[in-house]
This record gives C-alpha cells, structure tokens and sequence, in this order.
C-alpha cells in the first residue's frame, strides 16, 4: 500500500510538472544576413615562394573571396575586417570568442595555409561563436596556382553548413560573349568562375554561336553553331578542348541541353516545317522524335530524375508551358496565365520550373511548382531571358538586353543573377556584353 | 494468489479512478497546438499593450495589496453579474461591455471554431477585460479586482497552466527573441520544420541549460535542414541572454519551452 500511494504521489507530482511548464511560440526572427567574420589566413611562415605569387597576400587573398562569395548570395554579412580584435594565426588555434562576440559575429571563419615542395595546404575551422564550439574543419592540398578554387570550395563546405543547402561557388558559367554593333555582333562562347573571374575564350568568333548548355554531370556543354548557315549541335569537352559535331538538322533547330544522366540530348527541330521534340542518344547516335503535333514544340527541359520534361507549345493559341512523360505521353499544359510564357527550365532540386514571361511587351522571369501553381515573377524589365539554375536550385542566372536606339546604339546584353526569393538581384561582371548564361554543376563534386 | 489478486484489482481500479480524474487534463493537452494559439496571443497583444502597459504596474501592485482579500471573492460569472447593472457609463462603452460580458460567460460557444483549449480562452477573457476596463476609466478599480479573480481561478483550477506570465510578459520575451533569431532563409518553406527548445533559466534570466528536445534527429542522414534550424534557434537564444523575465515568479517560468516555427516566414 505504501508503494502505491508513492507511486500516486510520484503521479501527481509529475503530472503537476507537465502542465506548469510555459511554452512560447516563436514564429518570427530578423531576416538580416547572418554576421560571419572572416579572418585572413594565417600564411605559416616556412612558406616558400611559388614562381611569382605572392604568398604572404594570399591568405588575405583567399579570406576576400570567401567574403564576396557570401556577401552575394544575401544570407550572410561578412563584417569588415577592420573591427577583428585578434590575429589570424592565434584566431585559429583558439579564438577568444566573447572578443567576437562583440563585433556582433555568429560564426568565424579562420585558417592557415603553407606553401611548400610546390603544393599549397590550406586548412580552415568554422566557429559558431555563441556556442563557443568549432563547427567543421577541413584541409586540403593543391597546387598553388589553384588558390581562388580552394576560396571557392571552402565557401561551398561553410554555406552546406550553415544552411543545409550544397553550395554553389565552386563552379563556372558559360555564355556567350558578344560584342560589336548590334547587327553585326561577334559572338563566341566564352567561360568564367561563377564570381566572374578567369574568364575564357572558346570559340573564335568567326561562327554565330547560340545556346550554350552544361551537362549537369561533368564539364561537357552542347551547344548550336551555324555552319554555312547549317545549324549544327556541338559537344565541347572544357577541360580537354576537344570538340565534335553531333550532328546537322534540318531547318530551325533550337536549344539543345543534356538529360539529366548526361547522356541524351534533348533539343527541338523543324521537319516538314513543323518544330517539334527529339532526343538523341549521344552513344548511338539514334534521334528519337518526342512529340508529334501540329504546332510549334521548343524549349524542352528535363526534371532531374529524368522522368518528365518541360517545353513550349503553341498549340492552345498561345505560346505556354506544358508537362509530359519522357516518352511524350500525358502532355498536360500547366500555365494559364496572361501572358506568353517561355524558356521554361527545371530546378534540379525538382520542385521548382523557372520560366520567361512576357506580358504588355515587358519581360518577367519567375518561377512556379511543377504543376504550375504558386507562381512567383521574380524580376521585371525591358527584356530578359534564358533562366539557367545554380547547382543547388536557389539562385537563377540569366541575361537582360537594354531599349537600343534605331541604329542599334546604346545597346547592352548582361548577365543577372536572382535568388528564388525573388531578393538579391545582381548583376554579373563579365568582360564584354554577355547573354544566354548556363551554370555548370560543382566542379569538385 | 487471491492476495495478489486483490492487490491487483485494487491498484488497477486506482489506476482507473486516477485517469479518469485526470482525463479532462490530458484530453486538453493535445489541443495545445502551437501554431493556432500564437496567432491569437499576438493579435490581442497588439491591442492591449499599449494601452495595458502602464496601467499593469498598478494592477500589480494591487494585486500584491489585496491578495487575501481577493481569495475570498466570488468567482467571475458572479461578478460579472453584479458588475453591469452597476456601471452606467457613455452609451458606447455600455455596448461593448455587454458583448464582453457575453462572450466570458459562454466562452465554450463562442470559441470553439479557433478551438483553443479554454486555458487559453480565459486568457483572452481576462485581456478584454483589461480592454474593457481601460475603456471604462471610471470603474478601473474595479476592474483590476475582477482581473485578479479570473487570475486566481484560473490557476487554481487549471493547475497553473501557462499562467506563469502575462501576455504582456509573453510578448516582451517574445519580440526579444524575434530579434535575435536570424531565421536561415534557405530552409525549404514546404517541410515540416519546428525545432523545441527546453530552457531552465537561472532568476536573472540567463540561461543554465538548454536542451533541443528532438537532438537526436539533428544528427540524422537527410535532416541537414532541422540541424541548421536548430543551431539558429540555440544562436538565437544565447544571443538573447539575459532573457527578459518577470522579476516575479521565478517557479513558474524557471523552466521555460520555446517552439522555433520558421514556416510563416519563410512562406512570406
């Protein structure tokens, strides 16, 4: 009996404590960019010297990447380097966190690297300063003329763990570059780090080049050049230089890209004057036609699992978005809205179809599910198009064109970035004028 | 054999009578959802503090003042009854308190659309009467002594729950730690993603502990988004330390539970 009434005490007491406990609900938070300091490397001091590099920059070199890296995605506020209260080098051994406190910081990055027997070790620790723990750290070595990689690739480890998300800094774009009068433009693919840097020539200019594309798994790209105004699709390996032609097709052939394996492309051509949807087996060269249907079939983009694919189709009147099965069965329309819609791309996350609209002759790129409910237009302008996808499914890239006068003048082609908050619209540096972007998959992947 | 039996049949007719004692508790508790519950609290909030706040010192003070007279009153519905045909204020305020009155003395009929369990009804019942009385300056004193009663029925018939702070209270804490919680804005909107944080916090308000109360899904494969949310949740509340508690009180808030919910936000 006495064993009971303990247990009935115990009873009450514990249910008496259940219910006492107050909860409060958090439902919001500041939208401010997350405080990060980055602290320069520390460069060891046995560092050598590596053909006309300067090593002793290069920790503070690496450290102003990161730091323009994060401050252009809009999530995080890199704080001026300025107000750090401690050296890199003892920083990274152990920082003194109520110092970094201070300067308001929520996490820091720190790091060293040694040059040595011609390879640069670079190691890095994220610091989440509130909890005063260290949350990931990693080393790598390379050869030193690599360093802006290695900034890049410790960018994507630090964004994956302070949003969850994979990164998107190690990585390039392709466009193409243009230049000269507006009807006598020059234009040649040209290839740049996704911060605008290193940028590369690949083509010499003496073909009009259109509609570059990366394959999604490595570092090759499709592309559409006349030919003694043949068109022709390409294959261009960038790391190797090589190239080869897939094949000519007929009459207007538009916008090849790669599936989602990388190993068909899919692309639209006219036979018999009607524009419709192939694919080509990049192996066995065997073109498969998609659709058949009396209207004009164009812009056919792949979901990432390779099940489904986007396009273009004039056959409601009015050019808009449809959704079908890879074998062309189940063609379902899924815009409505006023307006044209084009260049429809999927997300590679899946979730998400970016698209160009064009209503009352102004230009909008939005985004919507893949159903085509929620739509969201991220940006308005004079014209713009040719949304491509980070690797990550958050940040579109694409090319806006400026009003020309009659004789062409005043007249520019960029490239833009937005993230699919429709926030932190930017636009990309780029050598000369630029248009039609692709973004490439991480490169360290 | 037939002893255990007895033993047996004994502690489990208990058992019984104990959950049925019970029950009307535990059945309420599931009701508590978060989500619903916030959204009222912060409406009526807007409302009341600005008038309220500088009026909840002398309330409190009374309160501290009278607390043994105020046991003995009568519960509210009796005074409430007592109360209308006293006052004869202006014409509109005569309106709007019979619609409070209505409302706190059915309050089952008129809630259960928001179905809110009635803890949080007598909340709201106990705010509009602060409204209510703040409108009607010249029975304030009166209306601070009916505060006091719904405050004392409530905790005595409700266990305490939630009673530990004011909604005003509430709010302060609240919007102290909106603005330390730098929500990750690249968290999907669409998941699932609510992180609990259980503190047990020291009188000054600074935290002694803090516990994740689900920590063994942050560790899990393919749950990288509720990790990032959670560390934000715990920056969050560090940042936020000395927390802005009541200098009252200490039992009832010294364990405290905070809900990270992300989704409005980032639906936005």
């Amino acid at each position: 009996m006495k064993r009971i009434s303990f247990f009935l005490i115990i009873f009450f007491l514990y249910t008496k404590s259940t219910y006492a406990l107050i909860e409060i609900d958090i439902t919001r938070g500041n939208l401010d960019p997350l405080p990060i300091a980055v602290s320069p490397l520390h460069v060891d001091v046995k560092s050598e010297t590596h053909k006309d590099m300067n090593i002793k920059e290069l920790g503070s070199e690496i450290s102003k990447i990161i730091e323009k890296n994060f401050k252009n995605t809009g999530l995080f506020n890199p704080l001026k380097k300025e107000a750090f209260v401690q050296k890199p080098d003892i920083a990274h051994l152990k920082p003194r966190f109520e110092d970094w406190r201070l300067i308001k910081a929520q996490a820091l990055v720190t790091g060293k690297l040694l040059v040595k027997d011609e390879k640069l070790k670079v190691e890095f620790r994220l610091w989440d300063l509130t909890a005063a723990k260290e949350m990931t750290a990693l080393a790598f070595t390379t050869t030193p003329s690599n360093w802006r990689r290695v900034a890049h690739i410790i960018s994507d480890k630090i964004y994956e763990r302070l949003t969850g998300e994979e990164g998107y800094f190690d990585t390039r774009i392709i466009y193409v570059s243009e230049s000269g009068p507006k009807n006598e433009r020059i234009k040649k693919l040209a290839i740049m780090d996704q911060d605008g840097a290193s940028t590369k020539y690949l083509t010499l200019g003496n073909e009009l080049v259109l509609t570059p594309r990366f394959n999604p798994t490595n570092q090759m790209v499709t592309y559409l050049s006349y030919f003694r105004n043949m068109p022709r699709v390409y294959l261009l390996d960038i790391e190797t230089g090589m190239q080869e032609v897939v094949g000519n097709f007929p009459g207007m052939t538009f916008a090849p890209r790669f599936s989602p394996d990388g190993k068909k492309i899919i692309m639209s051509f006219a036979e018999d004057g009607n524009s419709d949807i192939y694919t080509m087996d990049l192996e066995t060269r065997v073109v498969e036609r998609i659709t058949n249907h009396s209207s004009i079939d164009t812009s056919p983009s792949f979901s990432p699992d390779g099940k489904f694919i986007c396009f273009n189709s004039d056959r409601s009147g009015l050019q808009q978005i449809y959704v079908m099965r890879s074998d062309g069965s189940d063609v379902k329309r899924i815009t409505f809205g006023k307006g044209i819609y084009g260049t429809p791309v999927w997300s590679p996350r899946g979730d998400l179809i970016a698209f160009t609209k064009v209503r009352k002759g102004r230009f909008y790129i939005g985004v919507m599910r893949t159903d085509g409910s929620g739509e969201r237009l991220l940006t308005e302008n004079f014209y713009q198009e040719a949304p491509s996808w980070s690797p990550n499914g958050r940040v579109l890239v694409f090319y806006r064109e400026t009003k020309s006068g009659s004789k062409g003048e005043g007249f520019s082609a960029s490239l833009w970035s937005i993230d699919i908050t429709g926030y932190n619209e930017r636009k990309l540096t780029t050598k000369t004028d630029a248009s039609d972007p692709s973004w490439s998959s991480l490169l360290s992947k | 054999m037939t002893k255990s039996l007895i033993y047996s049949i004994i502690f489990h007719s208990l058992m019984i009578l104990l959950t049925v004692l019970s029950l009307p508790f535990m059945t309420r508790e599931p009701i508590d959802l978060p989500p619903i519950v916030s959204v009222e609290l912060i409406q009526i909030s807007d409302k009341t503090n600005i008038p309220f706040a500088p009026k909840a010192r002398k309330i409190i003070e009374e309160t501290k003042k009278k607390e043994e007279r105020v046991v003995s009153e009568q519960a509210p519905p009796a005074a409430k009854a007592k109360e209308k045909p006293d006052r004869i204020p202006l014409p509109d305020d005569k309106k709007e308190k019979k619609q409070i009155v209505k409302k706190k003395q059915n309050p089952e009929e008129v809630i259960p659309q928001i179905r809110q369990s009635s803890e949080f009804e007598k909340k709201e019942i106990i705010d509009t009467n602060q409204i209510a009385a703040l409108i009607d300056k010249a029975k304030e004193v009166e209306a601070v002594k009916k505060n006091k009663t719904d405050k004392l029925t409530q905790s005595s018939v409700k266990n305490s729950f939630a009673s530990g702070l004011t909604l005003s209270q509430e709010d302060a804490l609240k919007a102290q730690i909106f603005g330390c919680w730098s929500v990750p804005l690249g968290l999907p909107f669409d998941d699932d993603l609510l992180v609990r944080i259980k503190l047990k916090l020291k009188k000054d308000g600074t935290i002694m502990k803090s516990e994740i109360l689900d920590h063994q899904r942050m560790n899990k494969p393919g749950q990288k988004f509720y990790k990032v949310l959670a560390e934000s949740a715990l920056r969050a509340v560090r940042l936020c330390q000395p927390l802005k508690v009541p200098p009252t009180g200490y039992e009832k808030w010294k364990d405290l539970q905070l809900n990270f919910n992300p989704t409005e936000m980032l639906k936005g």
